[in-house]
Formats: structure tokens, C-alpha cells, sequence
């Protein structure tokens, strides 16, 4: 099987995405991460305002068989979350770039994303 | 140690259960589930042990191991029955079959996955100890195990088996061909649908397997399926060492029958009696999360009174639902709990499984 790996987005090893658009960083899990958990039941975000830390956990994602946390690409400022996923966490499987995205982050710094995994890298990790 | 491998190579993830690398998942969880409460699913379940029991006193030996009246099954009958140390302490559970007239065993039993070469041992033990004349085999590298489950599964095994399916109850059993394979078919399931578990040779499972035209399912949702009816796992709602529990506990007493005689005949007619200061409940949250092994059950003023065995995000109901033994005052009752996720005291209601309707 051979999984998306858009081109516009940096990536963690823990399976996160992170795409810039207008000066904020926008964040999900990517489709192989989902498709290893399986259905997703319920994703857990942080609230508009809150902090977060790069490296660090922003919320958690359960599907049916496991529960998983997940890590933040860069330090900032939650400016959106989406709401979508709390009636329809299956988003996260079925449009995990797309409808399935997260949190909006607004960058504390501007070069925390260069230390990020590159689409290449990131396809290379899960061949 | 390696792990055991079932008879037939699937295309899906795979876990590790009970010492065997069983599938998990070959779609996904939801889609496996729905075929099986809407349609018809197949699950490979080779992993399940298979032990013979025959000689003159087959009857006696196994009638003296389980907690249900052995005595009382025909040939081609079948009962559900827990095995209990001296204690009534739950060791496994198992469908103790009585074979169809004509066959060279008298009864196969079906305990879990990595428990067959201690029931094996159990049974010859205890039979060299009583002086009984009964051979005791170890088969599950022998016979393979396929579950068809699901409202559709009449049709679709019907077709292919030379079983009258119309004439085979709830817990009967009888012997013919399947896909053309010598087979024992039995009306038993842990889905709480319609289905049949098929028997086969271990070098036939990949043959009937084949000739099943349905959604192949995998762990993952057989174990929803069987918590929205309140099954046990073993190991899981009830384990010897890290989860003791007599049957009365756990919602099994209809598979305890006093007036016969058995290990830890004595003690649960003592629980009985009294009856058990637990019991096997099942909670609903009121919140959203997923209540899981191990997660604290607490009371309003958080006073823990127990904790999750089982939990899942129900497929068919769209609810969080979950297992628990708590003191036997909350069963039966509708009383407010709450489930502690990750630090986090979530509402929920206590209800009587099965959650299905």
C-alpha cells in the first residue's frame, strides 16, 4: 500500500504533518498514521490560545483498538482547532490532509519547521 | 519463542494473542463489524485450543473439570461451561462439545488461545489422580477453527455444506462436509448474531476459508462484537493470577450447575448463597472517550470502586461502553459512575450487558 506524502508539509517521526499557510502552521496526522490506528474514534485538542511545544504533546487521538498522543511540529499559539473532528473524527481517516487537519499554530519562531522531516525523508521512514 | 502461526495466510495486520500471530484487522474494525451485525463475516480463529476427551469415563472426567452438567448433553450438543479451581476461582471458559454418534471421540472441548497445553494437563492430571480410564489429546495443531457469523450466515454456509443448517440448534453440532472437506459444523458463536463455527482438518482451513465469499474479519472485531454482548475474554475479564473471579462474579452462574459435581463445587455454593460482594457490570459514558483496561471506575465523590476489565467505542451504538466488577449493590441499578480517563473523571451510567438491544 502505498500512502500519500504531500509535498507542502514537513513532517514528525511521530507520524504529524505540518503545512504553513498565511503565517500560521497547520497540523494533522498523516494518512499512513491513520490508517496503523485504524478507526478513529475521538481526538482530543487543546483550546484556542493555549500554548503548545514543539516535541511535545498537544492532545490525544483514540481509535477503536489503541489510544496515541499527539506531538506538536513547532512551539506556539493555538489560534483554530477544528471542530469538525468532534462530531466526525472519522475525518482524521478519510481526509487526513484535508478535512482531517487539527490545530492552526501561530510559530513562536520562523525556523522551527526547517528542522522538520522533508516528504522524502518521511516517505523513506514508512516504506 | 516464536509464535504460532494459523493455517492460512492473511493479507492483514497481525497481533500477537495468546502466544499465536492472528490477524487484527483486514479492513478496518468498523467496516468488519457492521458485515457482521448487517451481513455475514468470517473470522479464522485457529487459535482457539481443541482438546479430545474419550474412554469410559470421559464423561465423568470432564463432567468433574467444568461447572456445567456434562451428563446432560446428547451426542451433537454443546454447552458453554467454566473450568474452576478448588477455590471457584475462573481458570478459563470454555464450549464443551459432546460429538455427533459414530465418531471415535466422545467430547472436544475449546479452550482459549495459549491455554490448551494447560487444560490438557489438567484434565490428564486430574484423571490419573481420580483413577478414571479416559484418553485426553492435545489437538489444536490438528483442527483448524472458521467462524461464519452474521444474519446471512445461514445462506451462505448452507450452500456450501452438507449439513441440514435448518435442523442444527443453538449449541448443536453435527458432522458432514464443507466446501467439500470432512467438517464438524456447530451452531455456537461469540458474536451474539446468527452463525456457526466450522471444524476442519488444519490442511483444509485455507479450503474453506477460500470457499466463504464474505468479509474476512479479523481480532479487532471480534472483540467489539462480543463486548456489545457482554462476552468474557479470558485472560482479559477474568484471569487466574491478575483477575481472579468465580462464575457468579462474572454473570456466568447459568453455566454453573450445583447438582453436579465439580472443583470448586463447594465454594460457589457458598457464593451462591450469599452471594458474590462484586459483580460483572456493564457502564455506558455519558461523555466522549474510549474507557479502556485498567482505567478506574469511581463513584461522584471519587472513591474508586473498581476498574474497566473491557471497553471500547461501540461500532453499532456510536457509545463508549465498558466492563467492570464493582461492588454487587451497583448492579442492576441505573447509579451514576464515573470512568477516570488519562486523570480526567468522565460521567457514566452502569447498565446490564448485553448493550445491544
Amino acid at each position: 500500500m502505498s500512502f500519500d506524502v504531500p509535498d507542502d508539509c514537513r513532517y514528525l517521526d511521530s507520524h504529524e504533518w505540518a503545512r504553513q499557510r498565511n503565517g500560521t502552521v497547520r497540523v494533522g496526522i498523516t494518512g499512513f498514521a491513520g490508517e496503523e490506528l485504524g478507526d478513529v474514534v475521538f481526538v482530543e485538542l487543546p483550546q484556542e490560545g493555549d500554548t503548545v511545544q514543539q516535541a511535545e504533546d498537544f492532545g490525544v487521538i483514540e481509535s477503536i483498538k489503541a489510544v496515541s498522543d499527539l506531538y506538536a511540529p513547532v512551539s506556539g499559539t493555538v489560534t483554530a482547532t477544528n471542530d469538525e473532528l468532534i462530531d466526525a473524527p472519522e475525518l482524521v481517516n478519510e481526509d487526513p490532509f484535508g478535512d482531517g487537519w487539527m490545530i492552526e499554530i501561530e510559530p513562536a519562531s520562523e525556523n522551527e519547521l526547517d528542522g522538520l522531516l522533508s516528504p522524502a525523508e518521511y516517505r523513506d521512514q514508512i516504506e | 519463542m516464536s509464535l504460532r502461526q494459523p493455517p492460512i495466510d492473511h493479507a492483514a495486520k497481525q497481533t500477537d494473542f495468546g502466544g499465536w500471530e492472528m490477524p487484527v484487522e483486514f479492513d478496518s474494525i468498523r467496516t468488519e463489524h457492521s458485515a457482521v451485525r448487517e451481513s455475514v463475516g468470517k473470522f479464522d480463529i485457529s487459535h482457539m485450543g481443541e482438546i479430545t476427551v474419550s474412554g469410559p469415563d470421559a464423561t465423568r472426567l470432564t463432567q468433574r473439570l467444568t461447572t456445567n452438567d456434562v451428563a446432560a448433553l446428547d451426542p451433537g450438543e454443546a454447552q458453554y461451561a467454566a473450568i474452576t479451581d478448588e477455590s471457584g476461582t475462573m481458570l478459563d471458559d470454555t464450549v464443551v462439545y459432546r460429538l455427533p454418534a459414530g465418531d471415535d471421540e466422545d467430547f472436544l472441548f475449546v479452550p482459549n488461545a495459549g491455554h490448551d497445553e494447560r487444560m490438557t494437563e489438567r484434565w490428564r492430571a486430574h484423571r490419573d489422580q481420580w483413577g478414571l480410564e479416559a484418553t485426553v489429546t492435545n489437538r489444536t495443531g490438528e483442527y483448524a477453527m472458521v467462524a461464519v457469523q452474521g444474519p446471512d450466515a445461514p445462506e451462505l454456509l448452507g450452500d456450501r455444506t452438507t449439513v441440514d443448517l435448518g435442523e442444527l440448534d443453538r449449541f448443536e453440532l453435527a458432522a458432514g462436509t464443507v466446501a467439500g472437506v470432512d467438517a464438524f459444523v456447530a451452531r455456537t458463536g461469540y458474536t451474539g448474531e446468527a452463525g456457526f463455527e466450522v471444524l476442519c482438518a488444519w490442511s483444509d482451513a485455507a479450503t474453506v476459508w477460500a470457499a466463504l465469499p464474505c468479509q474476512p474479519c479479523g481480532l479487532g472485531a471480534r472483540d467489539t462484537l462480543r463486548l456489545e454482548m457482554g462476552f468474557l475474554l479470558s485472560g482479559q475479564d477474568f484471569d487466574p493470577e491478575t483477575n481472579p473471579r468465580n462464575p457468579y462474579e462474572a454473570r456466568i452462574g447459568f453455566a454453573v450447575k450445583l447438582d453436579t459435581e465439580f472443583v470448586g463445587r463447594d465454594t460457589l455454593e457458598g457464593v451462591d448463597v450469599e452471594g458474590p460482594a462484586e459483580k460483572l457490570v456493564g457502564i455506558v459514558l455519558r461523555e466522549r472517550g474510549v474507557p479502556r483496561h485498567g482505567y478506574p471506575v469511581e463513584t461522584p465523590d471519587s472513591e474508586t470502586i473498581g476498574e474497566v476489565t473491557s471497553g471500547t467505542m461501540s461500532p453499532t451504538l456510536g457509545e463508549p461502553i465498558a466492563l467492570a466488577y464493582l461492588p454487587a449493590a451497583y448492579a442492576g441499578s441505573d447509579r451514576s459512575v464515573r470512568v477516570r480517563i488519562r486523570g480526567e473523571p468522565k460521567n457514566a451510567r452502569i447498565t446490564t450487558p448485553p448493550f445491544l438491544p
